[in-house]
C-alpha cells in the first residue's frame, strides 16, 4: 500500500519536473505595466515553461531591487544616474522598450479650441511668471482664441513619477531659469501649484479647478478623451502629441551605446517634444545563468514581437533602427 | 511520465535501508515520548508553587499573556530601532535641523520636515474641532432622546461610515466636497471671517480646510460609537437621581451623563485623533500636497503620511530615502507626544484617579 503511494508520488514528482515552470521576477516602472503584462502573458502562452512575475512598484523601487539582485530584471521610466551606476554592484544594460509622451491639459472657461504652447509659455506658467490666461504671451501664439481674465492654477503630480521626470527634464532643457531653480527629477520642489496623486488625481483636479493647467501621460489623455494642447518643437512646428509624433521624437536623436538618452526637445520636424523611452534594466552578468538566458530570450522576443502590440494599448512603438540597435546590444553585452 | 526514468524500476535507497512500515510507528513513538517528557518537566517546575488542579493551565495561560504583552513592547522597540537605523544618513546630514527645516527639495537633496509636521497637526486638530461636537451630539441623541427604532438606524449608519474605504472618501471629496467648498463655503467664510486671516487667498476647494473636513467625517464614526457605548454604560439611576433633584433634561445629560462619561469620551477622541494623524489616502487626494506653511486654511498643505505614500516608491538616492524614513520617525514622535499630552489631559480631568464611569 505505502509502496504504491510512493510510486505514485514519484510519478507525480517527475511529471511536474518535466512541466516545471521557471518564474522570472521583475519589478519597476508603473507606466509600462499594461504593455509589459500583455507581453509577459503572451510570452507565457508561447513558452509555457516561463512565467514572468512583474510588480509595478515604481521606477525607484525597480532600480533598487535590481541593484540588490532581488529581481531578475528591473524597469524604469528615467535612466539610472551616473552615481547610481557607479554605486551599483550589479551591472545593467538599459533596453528601451516603448515610448511615452506627456501632454499639457487644461481647463479654461470658455475655451474649447486646442491651445498652442511654446516652451517659454510652459516654463513661464509652471514657474508662476505667467499667472493669468489673458497674458499677452499666450494670446500672441493663439490669436484665434479669446482667453478669459482668469488666474492660472498649476496642477502637478504629488507622487514621485516618471511623468514628472519627463516633464521637468523638458522644462530644464528649454528654460535655463527652470534648470537653475528647480531642475529635473521624479519629485521636484514646485515653484507654484497644487499636487494631485497619479494621472487620475491631476486630471480630476484639472476638471474641478477652472483656469487650471497640468501635465498628464498621453495614454491617459487618449483613453479618457481629455483635451490637450500642442507644443512647439525645436523646428518651430506646433505638434499635437500622438503615437506617431512620439515615435518620431525617438527617430531624430543620436542613440548612445548605453541607451541612456533623454529625447525631450529632439530635432525633427514632426517630433513631439515632451517624450521619453521607458527601459528594462537587464543585468549584463547575471549570477543565475539559466535565468539570465531566459531574460535575454524574453527581451529579444519582446523587441521582435511586442512592438506590434504597443499601439493597441496606446503606447508608441520604437523606431525600427532603435529596435535593431537594442537587439545587437543585448546579444553583445548580456552574457 | 514523459521522462526517461521509470519510477517502477528505479532503485530506491530508502527501501534498502529500512522498512517504512516499521520506521514510521517508531518515529511516532519517539515523538510522543518527547512530548510527554517536555510536559512533565514543566509540571515539575511549577509543582511546589500551586495546587495541583490549576498548575498547568495557569502557567501556560500566564506565559501566553506575558508573551502578548511583551510582543507589543518588542514591536514598538523594533519599529523605532528600524526607523532610526534607516534614517541614519539623513539624521547625520541634517541633525535636529531636519525637524525644523522648511525646505523639501529632492533634486538638490535638501530636506526639512516642518511643513509636513505642521500639516499633519493642523489638519488633525481641525478634524477634531469639527468631529468632537458632532460625534458627542450624535451619541447623546442616540442614547438619551432617540426613539428605539430610529436608534438602530442611526447607529447602523454611523458604523457604515466607518466601513467606507478612505480612497472612496478621497474621491468623494475631490468630486463633491471640493466644488461645494469652492463655490459656497469658502466665499462665505472669506466674507464673514476673512478678517481673521484664516480664510483668505485663492479658493481652490482643495487644501487644508478640505482635508480637515474629510478627516472629520472619517473620525466621527469612531468617536460617536465609543461615546455611545460609554453613555449607555452610565447607570440609569444616575439619570433618575439628577432628574429627581429637579434638573432639566439638558442639565441631566450634562451633569448625570456626560460628566460621568468624560474619561471614556476622551478615550474615544484620542482614538479618533490617532486615525486622523495617520490617515493617508483621503487626505493626500484633497490637501493639495504643497509643503508650505500658510496661515490661511484655504491654502494647500501636506502631511507626513502623505509625503511618505507619495514619494517613497519613486525615491532614488540614499539620502532622499533616508529623509523619507526620518519623516516616518517624525510621525512616530509626533504621535507619541500627542498621545502623551492626551494622557496628561485625562489625568488632569480625573485628578489622577482612574474615574468611576469608565466602563
Amino acid at each position: 500500500m505505502i509502496r504504491s503511494v510512493r510510486v505514485i508520488l514519484c510519478g507525480v514528482l517527475l511529471t511536474s519536473c518535466a512541466l516545471a515552470q521557471t518564474t522570472l521576477n521583475g519589478a519597476g516602472a508603473t507606466f509600462p505595466y499594461p504593455i509589459y503584462s500583455k507581453w509577459f502573458s503572451e510570452y507565457h502562452n508561447q513558452h509555457s515553461d516561463v512565467q514572468v512575475n512583474y510588480q509595478s512598484i515604481g521606477s525607484g523601487g525597480g532600480i533598487r531591487q535590481v541593484q540588490a539582485g532581488t529581481v531578475d530584471f528591473g524597469a524604469t521610466d528615467g535612466p539610472m544616474s551616473d552615481e547610481q551606476i557607479a554605486a551599483s554592484k550589479v551591472k545593467v544594460l538599459h533596453v528601451p522598450t516603448v515610448l511615452g509622451a506627456v501632454v499639457p491639459a487644461y481647463n479654461i472657461p470658455g475655451v474649447t479650441q486646442e491651445v498652442k504652447f511654446t516652451p517659454e509659455i510652459l516654463a513661464g506658467i509652471f514657474m508662476g511668471k505667467i499667472s493669468n490666461w489673458s497674458d499677452p504671451a499666450i494670446a500672441k501664439v493663439n490669436p484665434d482664441i479669446k482667453f478669459p481674465n482668469q488666474n492660472i492654477t498649476v496642477v502637478h503630480r504629488s507622487d514621485g513619477s516618471g511623468t514628472t521626470y519627463i516633464f521637468t527634464d523638458y522644462l530644464s532643457k528649454v528654460s535655463a531659469d527652470w534648470q537653475g531653480t528647480t531642475g529635473k527629477g521624479t519629485s521636484v520642489k514646485w515653484p507654484v501649484g497644487v499636487g494631485g496623486k497619479g494621472n487620475e488625481g491631476v486630471a480630476g483636479m484639472i476638471r474641478q479647478l477652472p483656469g487650471s493647467i497640468g501635465y498628464i501621460e498621453l495614454i491617459y489623455a487618449l483613453q479618457n478623451k481629455i483635451n490637450y494642447g500642442s507644443v512647439k518643437n525645436s523646428s518651430g512646428q506646433f505638434i499635437k502629441a500622438s503615437l506617431d509624433s512620439t515615435t518620431a521624437a525617438a527617430a531624430g536623436v543620436k542613440m548612445p551605446a548605453d541607451f541612456r538618452v533623454s529625447i525631450t526637445n529632439p530635432p525633427g520636424k514632426t517630433a513631439y517634444p515632451i517624450a521619453s523611452f521607458t527601459w528594462l534594466l537587464i543585468p549584463t552578468n547575471p549570477t543565475d545563468k539559466t535565468k539570465g538566458k531566459m531574460v535575454k530570450d524574453l527581451v529579444l522576443w519582446a523587441l521582435d514581437n511586442g512592438e506590434g502590440m504597443a499601439s493597441g494599448l496606446s503606447y508608441a512603438p520604437l523606431p525600427k533602427e532603435v529596435v535593431d540597435k537594442a537587439k545587437a546590444a543585448i546579444n553583445q553585452q548580456v552574457k | 511520465m514523459s521522462d526517461s526514468v521509470d519510477p517502477m524500476n528505479s532503485p530506491d535507497p530508502v527501501e534498502q535501508t529500512q522498512n517504512p512500515r516499521i520506521a514510521i510507528p517508531a518515529l511516532a513513538q519517539a515523538v510522543s515520548e518527547r512530548k510527554t517528557g517536555g510536559a512533565s518537566s514543566v509540571l515539575q517546575r511549577i509543582r511546589h508553587t500551586q495546587p495541583r488542579s490549576s498548575r498547568l493551565p495557569d502557567a501556560t495561560f500566564r506565559m501566553l499573556i506575558l508573551l502578548t504583552a511583551v510582543s507589543v513592547f518588542a514591536i514598538v522597540v523594533f519599529v523605532v530601532w528600524e526607523l532610526v537605523d534607516k534614517s541614519r544618513l539623513s539624521l547625520h546630514q541634517f541633525g535636529m535641523g531636519f525637524f525644523f527645516g522648511h525646505n523639501w527639495d529632492p533634486v538638490n537633496g535638501d530636506f526639512g520636515a516642518m511643513p509636513f509636521i505642521y500639516g499633519t497637526l493642523v489638519s488633525s486638530f481641525l478634524a477634531l474641532l469639527l468631529a468632537v461636537p458632532l460625534s458627542i451630539g450624535v451619541a447623546v441623541y442616540v442614547t438619551e432622546m432617540c426613539p428605539i427604532r430610529l436608534r438602530a438606524i442611526i447607529s447602523f449608519l454611523v458604523e457604515l461610515l466607518a466601513a467606507i474605504p478612505s480612497v472612496i472618501y478621497g474621491l468623494w471629496a475631490i468630486f463633491v466636497l471640493a466644488p461645494l467648498l469652492r463655490d459656497y463655503l469658502e466665499p462665505f467664510l472669506a466674507k464673514t471671517l476673512g478678517w481673521t486671516g484664516l480664510f483668505t487667498g485663492p479658493m481652490y476647494g482643495l487644501g487644508m480646510l478640505a482635508a480637515g473636513i474629510i478627516l472629520a467625517i472619517m473620525i466621527v464614526p469612531i468617536i460617536a460609537s465609543i461615546t455611545r457605548e460609554v453613555l449607555t454604560a452610565v447607570p440609569q439611576n444616575q439619570r433618575e437621581a439628577v432628574l429627581a433633584l429637579g434638573a432639566t433634561r439638558w442639565e441631566m445629560i450634562r451633569m448625570g451623563v456626560l460628566r460621568n462619561a468624560r474619561i471614556g469620551i476622551v478615550g474615544g477622541v484620542i482614538l479618533g485623533l490617532g486615525r486622523a494623524l495617520g490617515e493617508t489616502m483621503a487626505v493626500t487626494m484633497v490637501i493639495g500636497n504643497r509643503p508650505e506653511i500658510a496661515k490661511s486654511l484655504f491654502a494647500p498643505g501636506y502631511t507626513m503620511a502623505s509625503v511618505i505614500a507619495n514619494e517613497f516608491s519613486e525615491a532614488t538616492g540614499d539620502l532622499y530615502l533616508s529623509a523619507l524614513v526620518e519623516i516616518g520617525l517624525a510621525l512616530f514622535l509626533v504621535t507619541l507626544v500627542v498621545n502623551a499630552l492626551a494622557r496628561l489631559l485625562v489625568w488632569s480631568i480625573t485628578g489622577g484617579t482612574a474615574g468611576r464611569a469608565r466602563a
